[in-house]
């Protein structure tokens, strides 16, 4: 599936030549063979950019403010202790409501697929956003493989189970680990909806969720899952672990609202990361500025009960 | 003032003076990570409620050792734990929200956590105008009543911090434990007194 921009590519939007490299090195590090690569270096530039252009945030601040809590509470640690971590070999199984359930090797996942950039804003439902260049492929194309039934209604993504490796899988029940996470079928495979490989040229640091996670750029960051290792389509919604620890604080949507207050503070604003001392909070955008590509999805529902 | 090492005041107030120097050197230095005014918030609010702590940790000190005139030292914790919440609020207000009132008045009735911040910095601020020794002398009697207020202001700020929080509750629950049994050594003195009190009191006379 291929992503339209509404405007045309100007010459100064072409991909300059390191930026191109990058990308055959990321292509390169995952095992793409050189016919997907020379498919897979379209640059996307996703179509709410056609008012403001998103400049990407640091790649220091995306690399090292992370909430993973499976290492780490704390943003700043979770590159540390993420560096043992093994994200290769990685076996991705999609099962559920399908025809044909696929239990493949990352690798080979890839091989079909068509890698893009994607820039995207991320916000957090802590009240913090940034801007990144992620680099992924359609979640629709892959779960277009596997034949869903007319029955898969929802889907479900679960996280990688390590507790040796992840300390908190141990040590902490704040969340019930592994960590899981839901969509619609129809949200899941929305056009915006990735699973990204990298970002900033590269592959996907660890500890931001190597070798592959969700990215839904118009839900709050905890609805991206990190190192999803099992995708299935379900009949019924599936609870995630945040749902889980407090439903009435974590929706099952949790779609960016500036509307709908969290029960303990406002959505109206946030922090861009990288902006600055004496820089205003920008003022939060209904589903993270995707409104056009998304609110349709959610026509006549009380966006305050379904949060 | 010459600054004598050795005397425990010039001491205590350099120590109150210590945690905003190594803030300011982590400012310079671009030391506060990703989110440096997020760190700014949190380094100062800690600091309001350590000084929160060790001024409600004057009084319990004071009756076990017996030590007297440690109210300066209460006086001059309290002032400091004033000057970092103000600080606090400060950096709330300029370096992150640049004075923009309309995003800043939504942010408030918005976040609960907020008005419990704002009622502990109102206490804070009522005991540290009333502080000064004139202010103690005009208000007589009614100056302990003002200034037991802090209790109030401690348990607000416990939850400012625990409702700002999404997972890991260790650092409130840390403090909160900690003025929980500030304040329990208090409630079991002042029982002991009460008792203590009603046995000096003669007994009744015997009727005739």
């Amino acid at each position: 599936m291929l992503i339209k921009s509404k405007h045309s590519v100007h010459e100064s939007e072409i991909t300059d030549p390191l930026v191109f490299i990058q990308r055959r090195n990321i292509i390169k590090a995952l095992g793409l063979s050189t016919i997907g690569l020379t498919a897979g270096v379209t640059n996307v530039f996703a179509a709410n950019q056609t008012s403001q252009k998103l400049t990407p945030t640091s790649s220091d601040i995306f690399k090292n403010y992370t909430n993973y809590y499976e290492f780490s509470f704390n943003k700043e640690d979770s590159t540390e202790l993420a560096k043992n971590f093994p994200t290769n070999p990685w076996q991705l199984e999609i099962s559920g409501e399908v025809e044909n359930p696929i239990n493949l090797n990352l690798e080979d996942v890839l091989k079909g697929q068509l890698v893009q950039e994607y820039i995207y804003r991320f916000r957090c439902v802590e009240g913090w956003s940034m801007v990144v260049p992620w680099m992924g492929f359609s979640l629709a194309s892959l779960i277009k493989l596997t034949k869903p039934l007319s029955s898969a209604n929802f889907v479900k993504f679960t996280s990688v189970l390590n507790p040796e490796l992840m300390p908190n899988q141990l040590k902490s029940n704040v969340l019930s680990w592994p960590y899981t996470e839901g969509l619609r079928i129809d949200e899941a495979t929305h056009p915006l909806t990735i699973l990204a490989v990298g970002a900033y040229g590269n592959t996907l640091p660890k500890q931001n969720g190597a070798p592959l996670r969700l990215v839904v750029p118009w839900k709050y960051g905890f609805k991206s899952i990190k190192a999803i290792v099992k995708i299935e389509l379900l009949k019924r919604a599936p609870i995630s672990s945040w749902n889980k620890a407090a439903p009435n604080e974590y929706g099952f949507y949790a779609n960016v609202n500036p509307n709908v207050p969290h029960p303990r503070w406002s959505q109206n604003s946030e922090r861009l990361l990288g902006a600055g001392f004496f820089t205003a909070r920008r003022e939060t955008e209904l589903f993270n500025g995707y409104g056009d590509q998304v609110a349709s999805l959610y026509k006549d529902m009380d966006l305050r009960h379904f949060f | 003032m010459v600054i004598n090492f050795k005397n425990p005041w010039h001491i205590s107030i350099i120590a109150c003076f210590l945690p905003l120097f190594f803030l300011l050197i982590d400012v310079l230095f671009n030391n506060l990570g990703g989110n440096p005014i997020q760190t700014l918030h949190i380094r100062l609010g800690d600091w309001s409620l350590r000084f929160l702590c060790v001024t409600l940790a004057i009084t319990p000190i004071q009756v076990i050792t017996r030590w007297r005139g440690m109210a300066d030292y209460r006086q001059l914790f309290g002032l400091c734990c004033f000057g970092y919440s103000l600080v606090h609020v400060l950096v709330y207000l300029v370096v992150d929200n640049a004075l923009n009132w309309s995003i800043i008045a939504t942010d408030v009735i918005e976040s609960p956590y907020i008005w419990l911040g704002l009622f502990s910095f109102l206490i804070i601020t009522v005991l540290a105008v009333t502080s000064p020794n004139y202010a103690k002398k005009k208000l007589g009697k009614n100056w302990k009543k003002i200034h037991r207020l802090i209790y109030f202001s401690a348990l607000f700020a416990i939850i400012h911090y625990l409702w700002q929080l999404k997972g890991n509750l260790v650092q409130p629950i840390f403090y909160g434990t900690l003025i929980s049994l500030l304040l329990l050594f208090r409630l079991l003195n002042h029982w002991k007194n009460k008792r203590l009190s009603k046995l000096m009191v003669p007994k009744r006379p015997i009727s005739e």
